[in-house]
């Protein structure tokens, strides 16, 4: 071989390695799932894994449940409770800590409270905590199809931070979309997380998430009922976004929860998943949503709006998030269904929005 | 070493050719040949003269002009970015119009840049087919070339303008970008019911991955060959015996029977010809005549039935009292 051939090969090998980058290391491995030869099956990457578990936070030491000694509530030994007064009082500080714990390790009581005055609603995050825990009451209460008995807390979505590391605002239209002559990109074909690396729609997460959009598109029948009563390949594209959204937000393939032969089959893992998806609908409209006055400008996103909860919120990368771990089987106050009706979310909202605004984090 | 063929290992060199004369009529081959070592590494060294021509004209003008409607499109969708477009490039995009605007056309932000940019590919497609053909006339060859091209251009215009018009929506056309195409790929079998329960799908890959088994049959044959000049069609002329007997036999003997010097280019031309056909096919009847692939192989007996292992399960949906 020449020193012509030994260079076309040796840019070859440099092109080929380029190319290779991209690519994840091995070892890939694949546990069958479901019957043989159907590729029902999930791949993981066990190096990728131990280095998500080793980025995972360790979650706090949970402090026993006190028992109740009948003493007086929560609501009547403290002013201004209007979410877990019916706890002992011991146990009401118990959740108290839990919380600051979950939420705001590192700011501390005062992050919620006016430290002069604990009863005070004047800071934004204290309104928005307690409606909070009646979110996660009725998640507790009433989306056991989906939580089971593990339950959730503040630490499932916020891991020790005020503001949850995955969360998702509406996108905004980009100037090009809007101009009469050129560079519209459909809101997809861009380069932006939440959907994996691909290039459909960036913000599928507000007609379905938000909005109540049919997110099915197969053919329900083997034949064609009639020209264009099926769903679009723009809708198809929309809803396979959502999808990859799930997929990466629960770190599994699509035979997770679809059938390899056919995405319309109904098999356990798809039923819980529906349930989530309702849940989530449930959850940004009727907690997080009308609490958007009681936040500061900066809290918002790019088109005013509040952060909202998906797949991604609260799984974190995982199909049980933090691997099924018990969560809120130690938190009486977690779990009842809302007893006390709050004053309406948005009043107090407005009130909380006039108050100094902590910029800390997000 | 001696017979390794990763790359041509003599070259000679002498006084290169124009080609042969032109009947009236046609239009001069441009360019003064030069001979170029590198190319003549991989193929062939003398570069040029090229026939351009009043079609090769069209072709190369309009086809420009689509690459480049597709390509401005995608650095004004970045802001007019350079290094933005250089980043994204893979997931940039010219876009189909929406649905709602069926087959009328649409304004130019809105689709209007994509079906101007498919017809002048179009053009551009169709006059380079037209000619490859007059060019294999004038050469007095055959014309298998330009209809091996034409079952591509069938693909190409099942996908952007048959489909799309039985569908009656431009729509239903593919975007032009790197990964969009392909993730419209992937939502088109959704969409679907799986492309696999699709026959002519199935058809077209039998084809696809045949053509490549094919090709690497014949070009493992042929390199196998050369220390006896297998490569050289003259020598095959004068000194029968050596080279393409010995090919022919070694295949009689391992799988019994052999193709000819000949019709082993008609096995590779039909196989790679139908691969774009039966898919153009399959492509065609989808949403048009079949809505879901699944349940059409179903109906047909075709779908096999596998043991319900991961348990049974209902659409939730459609349970009493569950919420929409």
């Amino acid at each position: 071989m020449n020193r012509l051939t030994l260079r076309l090969l040796g840019s070859f090998a440099v092109a080929a390695t380029a190319l290779l980058a991209g690519c994840e290391r091995p070892p890939v491995k694949t546990d069958q799932l479901g019957y043989r030869g159907t590729a029902m099956q999930q791949t993981h990457n066990p190096r990728t894994l131990a280095a998500l578990e080793q980025a995972r936070p360790t979650p706090p030491v949970d402090v026993p449940a006190i028992p109740d000694d009948g003493g007086p509530r929560a609501g009547k030994v403290y002013q201004n409770v209007k979410v877990l007064g019916d706890l002992s009082a011991a146990d009401f500080v118990r959740h108290m800590n839990a919380l600051t714990q979950w939420v705001s390790p590192e700011e501390g009581c005062g992050y919620c409270h006016n430290l002069a005055n604990l009863a005070d609603d004047s800071k934004y995050t204290k309104v928005v905590a307690r409606r909070m825990i009646e979110m996660t009451r009725q998640v507790n209460a009433q989306w056991k199809p989906h939580v089971a008995d593990t339950g959730v807390t503040c630490y499932t979505c916020h891991r020790g931070k005020p503001v949850p590391e995955a969360i998702w605002f509406t996108a905004a239209t980009p100037k090009a979309n809007t101009q009469p002559m050129l560079g519209n990109d459909f809101g997809q074909n861009k380069a932006i997380g939440g959907i994996g690396l691909t290039s459909l729609p960036y913000d599928p997460f507000t007609p379905y998430f938000l909005g109540k959009d049919t997110i099915r598109v197969y053919g329900t029948q083997a034949l064609p009922q009639g020209r264009g009563t099926g769903a679009s390949l723009q809708t198809t594209e929309q809803s396979y976004a959502l999808m990859v959204h799930m997929s990466e937000s629960l770190g599994v393939n699509c035979t997770f929860c679809h059938n390899s032969q056919a995405f319309s089959h109904w098999q356990p893992t798809r039923v819980k998943a529906w349930h989530g998806i309702q849940m989530v609908r449930e959850l940004n409209n009727d907690y997080v949503v009308p609490l958007t006055p009681a936040f500061p400008a900066n809290r918002l996103g790019p088109t005013q709006d509040v952060a909202k909860v998906y797949c991604a919120t609260c799984h974190q990368g995982q199909n049980k998030p933090l691997g099924g771990k018990q969560m809120a089987g130690l938190y009486a106050g977690l779990q009842a269904a809302a007893a006390v009706q709050v004053a309406d979310a948005k009043g107090a909202a407005a009130g909380g929005a006039k108050s100094p605004a902590p910029a800390k984090g997000k | 070493m001696q017979y390794q063929n990763l790359f041509t290992r003599v070259q000679p060199v002498g006084p290169t050719h124009a080609g042969v004369e032109l009947p009236a009529g046609n239009s001069e081959r441009t360019g003064e040949p030069l001979l170029v070592h590198l190319f003549g590494r991989l193929g062939n060294a003398q570069l040029g003269p090229i026939y351009l021509g009043g079609l090769g004209l069209v072709s190369l003008i309009t086809g420009c002009l689509s690459i480049n409607i597709m390509g401005f499109y995608m650095l004004a969708s970045v802001g007019w970015d350079p290094i933005e477009f250089i980043r994204q490039l893979p997931w940039l995009a010219l876009e189909p119009p929406s649905p709602k605007y069926g087959l009328r056309l649409p304004p130019m932000n809105e689709g209007g840049w994509w079906l101007l940019a498919s017809g002048l590919l179009l053009v551009s497609v169709l006059t380079w087919w037209a000619r490859v053909y007059t060019r294999a006339r004038q050469l007095g060859m055959g014309t298998h070339i330009a209809w091996a091209f034409a079952a591509a251009i069938w693909l190409f215009l099942v996908l952007g303008l048959f489909r799309p018009l039985l569908m009656g929506s431009w729509s239903e056309g593919v975007p032009y970008g790197i990964f969009p195409h392909l993730d419209w790929t992937a939502a088109f079998s959704l969409r679907y019911g799986n492309l696999f329960y699709n026959p002519f799908h199935a058809l077209s890959i039998v084809f696809l991955y045949g053509s490549t088994l094919l090709f690497a049959m014949h070009g493992a044959t042929i390199l196998a060959v050369t220390r006896y000049g297998g490569d050289r069609e003259i020598d095959q002329i004068i000194d029968r015996g050596t080279a393409s007997e010995r090919a022919a036999l070694f295949w009689r003997w391992t799988m019994g029977w052999n193709a000819t010097m000949e019709s082993i280019h008609r096995w590779a031309w039909w196989f790679a010809v139908l691969c774009p056909l039966a898919g153009g096919i399959g492509i065609l009847l989808t949403g048009t005549v079949v809505d879901n692939w699944y349940l059409w192989a179903v109906k047909h007996g075709v779908a096999p039935s596998y043991p319900e292992v991961l348990g049974n399960a209902v659409d939730p949906s459609l349970a009493q009292g569950a919420k929409p």
